[in-house]
């Protein structure tokens, strides 16, 4: 394999694997502080749809993506209106803002722009580009800001005062409460910053990685990223591998497609593209390495009076 | 998952509490209906015409429902175990692949009446299998059910488009799909077995499999409430703890439920490879897995109000499909929003408004020490 080839596999590698690693970052948020979050699809896909639509009605990118963060915000503060203050069932409200995005941007998307829920293409203007010429580092900006916020993240949750309280909340949420920090105060918080996080995913999809928005445009990443997340043990540095890892298996299957390798025959292409789900079922099973979840995962928060 | 509710009558957690949330949910639907510039009475109107106004529509509407109500019990029956089976959708794939397999190998020899059953039984079998991988890894290796049925769904898919492409796909065809099936693996239609009597229907992918559906809601019924398994069941999934204490062993009820579980999702392949496109296709299920869940939680995981949440379902989506040649601008993804409103509001937001239903109940009544309902009421909104 020449080395060209090796570089852009690398290259493309990263930049499938960027809106996984803000989703996983988002489910890491939104989990360590005991919410599960199976609606990053649904909130991914609800910002693409926001930052193709403003993009392309107000040619600014700040607005698109603010637009974007803000739907992704508010779909996040849905789940924990539903399942934090009402004590809802975490999956059920996740599973609905999956659905509702998934009908609702394009019904909004045909209403609005007439083309079979499709946005217009965003102009270059408004769209990311390249940071610099330089082959290996010529990414847009959102995929350096992914990487940062890996650091980021962690550094929030284990190094700041409300990362101890973030990750005390998904493990004993009564002595938060005993210690007098609100326990939904807390959740909420972590719901924000992880609408933020989807909502980044979103710009990504339609400002740099496409030009404009396509229903279910998505496809399952939210769901992988989820996946990256479980993978990552919950923590975003080994979300970030994970991360990595499966957007290489996503860039190899693409390169894969139709070759023969020397010895193995035909790769079949869903063998690789599944590999990502096959490999969080061993890993959860605790066939390779175990991944415990934070113990408060999934259960709403009564105080007891 | 508690049964009943002692802070408010029966006839209001049951029969006003759903209506509630499904208002709700219809409301917000046409709030956006009205958003996009529609009108909410007019596509309202189109849709039920659509969906029962004609012996055309009504088939399509029961066909549909069909569908949902087998997917509806498999929800269900795990539910009342403690489980949440996201995975119907890949469920039924595997159903679908476990059909078709039968078709493709015994019905070029066989005649329906030997045919159809095994299909029956390939389909359960495939589909059960599917299951229990994940309730085996709950109940032993501790992974949680949620998350591994929600990969199973993506794994089946990309099985089938393997399977479909590589193995089952017939020399020189274009479509991903398989070799059509020979005329005795076809579910016969509810329009010719109406014709052998005598009656004039018009011709509907409805066919013999609703029947089924019917014989699977009372057997599921009679499963969870009449027999010893079903009390086990219902007793592991109310509390694991208490379970042990009577002698059940949580980790079978576990595979139990979801085997039931997923053959009962495998049941789609009847009504949908067998009943209607005669041959496997990648994408037969399109979402149906995920209607389930909306529809048990509806119908509050009683078989009863499966079939009746099924119905509903079906109507709006052949309603849907008809709005979608008279309104213009309107899709079918209308409906997909409505399928995310009622999940929200019958599911994830019950406990909001069962509280609310009981306040406002125990003010009418002018009960003084009713408060506070809240916690009880909790418990119960989710039947």
């Amino acid at each position: 394999m020449d080395s060209a080839l090796l570089l852009d596999i690398v290259a493309s590698s990263l930049r499938l694997s960027t809106p996984l690693i803000f989703c996983a970052l988002a489910g890491v948020l939104a989990e360590r502080a005991g919410v599960i979050d199976i609606g990053l699809e649904g909130k991914m896909l609800f910002a693409a749809f926001a930052a193709g639509a403003v993009g392309v009605t107000t040619q600014s990118t700040t607005l698109a993506m603010a637009a974007a963060l803000g739907v992704a915000i508010a779909l996040s503060c849905l789940h924990g209106f539903a399942c934090v203050t009402y004590h809802g069932n975490q999956v059920i409200s996740g599973l609905a803002v999956n659905i509702i995005a998934a009908g609702l941007t394009v019904v909004l998307g045909i209403a609005w722009f007439k083309q079979g829920g499709q946005t217009p293409p965003v102009i270059d203007a408004v769209r990311l580009k390249a940071v610099t010429s330089i082959a290996l580092l010529a990414h847009n900006v959102l995929v350096y800001v992914a990487l940062a916020l890996v650091g980021g993240v962690w550094w929030l949750l284990f190094r700041t005062r409300i990362g101890l309280r973030l990750r005390a909340v998904g493990e004993n949420p009564a002595m938060v409460d005993a210690a007098g920090v609100s326990v939904n105060g807390i959740r909420y918080l972590a719901l924000v910053g992880n609408g933020a996080l989807c909502g980044l995913a979103g710009c990504y999809l339609v400002l740099a990685q496409n030009a404009s928005f396509a229903p279910n445009m998505t496809a399952g990443r939210g769901f992988m990223a989820l996946a990256a997340m479980i993978f990552g043990k919950w923590h975003p540095v080994g979300a970030l591998w994970a991360c990595l890892l499966f957007g290489f298996l996503d860039a190899v299957s693409i390169r894969l497609q139709g070759t023969k390798l020397p010895g193995i025959g035909e790769v079949p292409v869903e063998m690789i593209q599944a590999l990502p789900y096959l490999l969080t079922v061993i890993l959860l099973a605790g066939f390779i390495g175990k991944a415990t979840a934070p113990k408060a995962l999934g259960s709403p928060y009564t105080k007891s009076r | 998952m508690s049964q009943g509710q002692q802070d408010i009558p029966r006839w209001l957690d049951v029969g006003v509490v759903p209506l509630l949330n499904l208002a709700i949910a219809l409301v917000a639907a046409g709030l956006v209906v009205a958003l996009v510039g529609q009108s909410p009475t007019e596509v309202i109107s189109a849709l039920v015409k659509g969906a029962l106004g004609t012996q055309r529509g009504l088939s399509y509407t029961l066909y549909y429902a069909t569908t949902f109500t087998f997917t509806g019990l498999a929800v269900a029956v795990a539910f009342h175990a403690g489980l949440f089976n996201i995975g119907g959708e890949g469920q039924a794939m595997l159903g679908g692949l476990g059909a078709g397999l039968v078709a493709l190998w015994l019905a070029p020899g066989l005649p329906g009446l030997a045919v159809l059953p095994l299909m029956v039984l390939g389909a359960a079998a495939f589909a059960c299998v599917w299951a229990l991988v994940p309730a085996y890894l709950q109940a032993y290796r501790g992974s949680h059910i949620v998350i591994t049925t929600i990969m199973f769904n993506f794994l089946a898919s990309s099985l089938m488009v393997y399977l479909l492409v590589n193995v089952l796909k017939p020399a020189g065809e274009m479509n991903v799909q398989s070799a059509i099936f020979a005329a005795s693996a076809k579910m016969p239609g509810v329009h010719q077995v109406l014709g052998w009597v005598g009656i004039a229907w018009p011709s509907s992918p409805l066919n013999l499999s609703v029947l089924m559906a019917l014989v699977a809601a009372v057997g599921v019924y009679l499963l969870l409430w009449k027999t010893r398994i079903g009390y086990q069941l219902r007793a592991s999934g109310a509390s694991q703890g208490a379970a042990v204490y009577a002698g059940i062993t949580p980790q079978r009820q576990v595979l139990i439920a979801m085997g039931i579980s997923g053959a009962l999702a495998g049941m789609v392949a009847m009504n949908e490879v067998s009943g209607v496109h005669g041959k496997l296709l990648p994408d037969f299920v399109s979402g149906a897995g995920f209607t389930g869940i909306a529809v048990a939680l509806m119908g509050r995981n009683h078989p009863v109000g499966i079939v009746m949440a099924s119905l509903l379902f079906g109507m709006i989506f052949q309603g849907g499909a008809e709005v979608a040649f008279e309104v213009k601008d309107f899709t079918r993804d209308m409906v997909v929003m409505l399928q995310g409103f009622i999940v929200l509001f019958s599911g994830a937001m019950a406990y909001a408004t069962a509280p609310l239903v009981a306040r406002i109940y125990h003010r009418l009544r002018g009960n003084q020490h009713s408060n506070p309902p809240t916690l009880k009421a909790k418990e119960a909104a989710h039947g």
